[in-house]
């Protein structure tokens, strides 16, 4: 099954970009569906990035951020082929995990 | 129909099942028990505030004080409420996290991030809002909170759809 995550991580000269793309329904609980059964809640916790084992940022996330949740953000230093490691757990104790290397 | 994949396109079903969950937001739904297997370290009690002072004085317990050096970027009006792109960013130094509060939602805390020594204190990203809201972004500098405001106007629906 391919991941669930889609991350671009850019090295510039001081700084590296990442964004990341993260399927996920995050069902806020309060959607009811076309039964009107009220849909449970499902999404994200948390996402932690690490470059090379190093936590490097950590977003707790609440049933209001987007299906699909997209995040961008930069950090210094960073090398090409450097491991960047993103990390998901959900509120059901889904979980998925990307290792990708920073272009 | 679930509020599936293909719900956000413009078309005439994407509308009403758009309407369909901000009217549906509007109405507090269940409220959170505590859980046992909640995500290691996720503020739970904090995401299930449902006022700005309550969500922040759970997830932080000091207060803060509006700050011109927090920059706040939100579109004036959001056609989808389902998809709200939202960035903040801030020259304040020693930044250690930055908070995303949307008041009118049911529960008002909507992300907080985490921010290590050596990432830039700016962090882009896309939110859901039941109806036009302040939306206020806070930034922990060395230990002290400051905040920054500005109001969506959300043209779909609103309470009630």
């Amino acid at each position: 099954m391919p991941s669930t995550i889609r991350v671009r991580a850019q090295a510039g000269d001081t700084v590296t970009e990442v964004q990341a793309l993260i399927q996920h329904p995050m069902d806020s609980g309060f959607v009811k569906d076309s039964n009107g059964v009220l849909i449970p809640p499902h999404h994200i916790e948390t996402v932690t990035f690490e470059h090379n084992g190093k936590i490097i940022l950590t977003a707790d996330w609440g049933p209001a951020v987007s299906k699909d949740p997209y995040i961008k953000f930069s950090f210094k230093g960073g090398a090409k082929g450097d491991a960047l490691t993103v990390t998901w757990v959900d509120n059901l104790g889904k979980t998925d995990m990307l290792e990708a290397k920073l272009a | 129909m679930q509020f599936g994949s293909a719900d956000y396109s413009p078309n005439a079903t994407t509308r009403r099942a758009t309407l369909r969950l901000l009217a549906l937001l509007g109405i507090a739904g269940t409220a959170g028990t505590a859980r046992a297997d909640a995500a290691p370290g996720w503020p739970e009690e904090a995401f299930h505030q449902k006022t700005e002072a309550d969500a922040v004085k759970t997830l932080y317990g000091k207060p803060f004080e509006a700050s011109d050096k927090v920059t706040l970027d939100a579109p004036e009006i959001a056609e989808n409420g389902a998809v709200v792109p939202i960035s903040v960013s801030t020259e304040l130094p020693g930044v250690t996290t930055i908070s995303i509060l949307v008041p009118e939602n049911p529960f008002t805390l909507a992300a907080s991030y985490k921010f290590a020594e050596g990432t830039l204190p700016s962090i882009g990203c896309r939110l859901k809002m039941a109806k036009t809201s302040n939306v206020v972004a806070i930034v922990e500098s060395e230990g002290k909170l400051y905040a920054a405001s500005k109001e969506v106007k959300v043209t779909l629906g609103g309470c009630g759809g």
